[in-house]
């Protein structure tokens, strides 16, 4: 028997963006790939998500936002989970979000930021090599 | 005619004997043929395969039942389509600019995008409005921006489309608020709200009032615009977002018909006649890839919706049977990677929408995989529509495709599969509840899912992403919508508070309150708090307390 645990992951749509193909891709794909993966639906707020993050005890948030919210939301996202004292949460953002943008989103400790075009195979993998609960 | 149709048979199955025996030796490029709809594409159309058709009741003649061939009987001879770049970001002021911008460059109609609090009924100091000011479009709080937003641009000149769902009657009231200080009649006002609420409960997601209630706003606008702007379209029926979830051309048309079945339905229950309403009904679809594909669509939409709305609702006005459509090319298939290629992409889907018979265009820019589009990847857009209309010459002739025996087929496969789904939503009771359900954003998200797969299993080439790459520098440049919008909105916010009528603007409140629990057309109250000054988000707010809001259905489980 495999006793080994499922990577759990949170996927999240911050604020008012409709447009939820990507995470709904990402969520199937995760799915698929053995994760266990609990989706907030749309207009989340930052301290709703971290909540759902606790509650749900997840590995992983996985975050979508493709209007630009992102320089804002992200970093809340950031802050709450800093507030409440977790760092062994492995936090990634996507969506359409300029390359310009990136390296701010990461100092407040988005460990990674996946563009368009992005399979959702590097996801899983980054992911896998990533996650920091064992 | 019988023995020229057996001799057509024999030679047919003759040729097909030559070519599968030279298979083995020069095989095709791959096992099957198929399209976005799972339609099997064959290696040859002919005759035989439209032996069953007939061409006055099937095709027709353009502007006639049931409009296989077009609305109008000259079509672009007569006029071309309006086209019409869907834009806004920013401050009213800024949107405004690029409006001006915009006709200065030879377009022929407006196409408002509003920011997201805008769509969700939120001031820009409200909580959940925050990091979304501005960003993808214009900030509206109140009757004030609007009058800066249309600043300097005659009204009764344009057609100005607004892409508005959940709060459509508020900015419609706006837009006839701005009108009457320009004095200008309401009669002569020509454009769309989009008004569709269906599809954002199942793509979009700017939803706020659970479907009951936003079905009467929506019946209440068609009343309201039957009596009031008779040259006004009061929906958009939207494939477009359907398309861009994820979903198959087949189920763009199936979805988006179905829900305009249910707004016919809600209209004729609150005891609206359907030629009062119906020729003020407008669609809005997607141009995606398959060339082909897409300009069948368009035809079997266009016979589909007649078919509707003459079998099942009985209209007798022929302009009630008409789907006059507006085009959107499909965002979804933008690259990131190498941007340049999304000019032709983007000229290939804007020739199929043309070709298919469109009212209305817009052509996205090319770095819309990137940002909001700078004014120069617009102009090359809007370019791209010129050429097509002064350049190529598929404008002379009506429905240039019409006739070709794959193009017909295809209109007639899709026909039959979205008419296979209407069929299922009709018997959950509708499209109301087949999204209740979580039917249609099921059927959509496994589409999107398995276009997903295609790409990554390299079935489905992207050139410059699966195929084609290189090595690229990173675009530089991008528009950015200046942080300071927010700021800025909510100064001027405090600032009209302070100043307009208090009173008034309570009185209006309340008596909208007291509408909204009674019977009568939310318009009337909607247009009194607007032009007291009352902002978007008190008037939705002053709604949520009545009808309450929408929790989504989850389908990703």
């Amino acid at each position: 028997m495999n006793t080994e645990r499922k990577i759990r992951v949170l996927a999240a749509k911050p604020g008012l963006d409709g447009h939820d193909r990507g995470i709904k891709v990402v969520a199937s794909a995760l799915m698929d790939a053995g994760m266990e993966v609990i989706y907030t639906g749309l207009r989340q707020t930052p301290r709703q998500i971290v909540e759902t993050a606790l509650q749900e005890d997840v590995d992983v948030i996985a975050m979508s936002i493709l209007s630009g919210a992102h320089d804002y939301l992200f970093p809340e996202v950031m802050a709450l989970l800093k507030e409440k004292q977790v760092e062994d949460i492995l936090v990634i953002g996507g969506g359409i979000i300029p390359d310009e943008d990136i390296p701010f989103l990461k100092e407040c400790g988005i460990s990674e930021v996946f563009g368009p075009g992005t399979s959702t195979g590097e996801i899983t993998l980054y992911i896998r090599d990533h996650v920091k609960r064992r | 005619m019988h023995h020229q149709r057996q001799m057509l048979e024999e030679d047919y199955r003759e040729w097909c004997r030559k070519v599968e025996a030279g298979l083995k030796r020069n095989p095709e490029r791959k096992k099957d043929f198929v399209n976005t709809s799972g339609i099997p594409v064959q290696r040859l159309y002919t005759p035989l395969d439209s032996q069953d058709a007939d061409y006055l009741s099937d095709l027709g003649f353009p502007g006639s039942y049931p409009f296989t061939r077009g609305v109008q009987p000259t079509m672009y001879r007569g006029r071309y389509w309006t086209m019409r770049q869907y834009a806004g970001f920013a401050s009213a002021e800024e949107s405004n600019r690029r409006y001006k911008f915009l006709l200065e460059q030879g377009q022929t109609g407006l196409s408002v995008a509003f920011d997201l609090p805008t769509q969700i009924g939120y001031d820009s100091d409200h909580e959940m409005a925050m990091g979304e000011v501005g960003k993808v479009g214009v900030a509206i709080d109140s009757l004030e921006d609007m009058e800066i937003l249309f600043s300097g641009i005659p009204l009764d000149k344009v057609s100005t489309s607004m892409t508005i769902n959940s709060p459509a009657a508020v900015l419609l009231a706006m837009y006839l608020a701005v009108a009457e200080k320009q004095g200008i009649p309401s009669q002569k006002l020509r454009g769309t709200i989009q008004n569709d609420i269906l599809k954002e409960y199942c793509s979009r997601g700017t939803f706020i009032f659970p479907p009951k209630p936003s079905m009467r706003i929506v019946t209440d606008i068609f009343a309201f615009c039957a009596d009031r702007t008779p040259q006004w379209n009061s929906i958009s029926i939207s494939g477009y977002h359907i398309r861009e979830a994820g979903s198959t051309a087949v189920q763009e048309v199936a979805f988006t018909l179905a829900n305009g079945i249910a707004y016919v339905d809600a209209a004729l229950q609150a005891g609206l006649d359907i030629d009062a309403f119906g020729p003020r009904l407008s669609f809005f679809f997607n141009a995606h890839l398959d060339f082909f594909e897409e300009v069948a669509k368009f035809r079997a939409a266009r016979i589909l919706w007649a078919k509707i709305m003459k079998e099942r609702f009985k209209a007798k006005d022929p302009r009630s049977l008409m789907v006059r459509f507006h085009t959107q090319t499909a965002g979804c298939t933008l690259t990131a990677r190498q941007p340049m290629n999304n000019i032709v992409r983007v000229a290939f889907q804007a020739l199929a929408a043309v070709i298919g018979g469109t009212q209305s265009l817009h052509t996205n820019s090319m770095d819309e995989a990137l940002c909001l589009p700078s004014e120069q990847a617009v102009q090359i857009a809007l370019r791209t529509q010129q050429l097509i209309a002064y350049e190529t010459g598929v404008v002379d002739t009506v429905d240039p495709l019409g006739g070709s025996y794959f193009v017909e087929t295809l209109t007639r496969e899709i026909c039959k599969k979205a008419e296979d789904y209407i069929r299922r939503i009709d018997q959950m009771g509708g499209a109301a509840a087949a999204i209740e359900q979580g039917f249609v954003q099921k059927e959509i998200q496994d589409s999107a899912y398995r276009y997903q797969k295609e790409i990554e299993k390299n079935e489905r080439i992207v050139v410059g992403l699966n195929r084609f790459q290189v090595e690229e520098e990173k675009p530089t440049n991008l528009l950015r919508v200046d942080p300071g919008v927010r700021v800025s909105q909510i100064e001027k916010l405090k600032k009209l508070k302070a100043e307009r009528d208090k009173e008034k603007v309570n009185r209006c409140l309340s008596r909208l309150k007291q509408t909204a629990e009674g019977r009568e057309n939310l318009m009337v109250p909607i247009l009194d708090a607007v032009k007291a000054y009352a902002t978007l988000g008190e008037i939705c707010d002053t709604l949520r307390e009545v009808f309450g809001e929408y929790r989504q259905v989850n389908t990703v489980r």
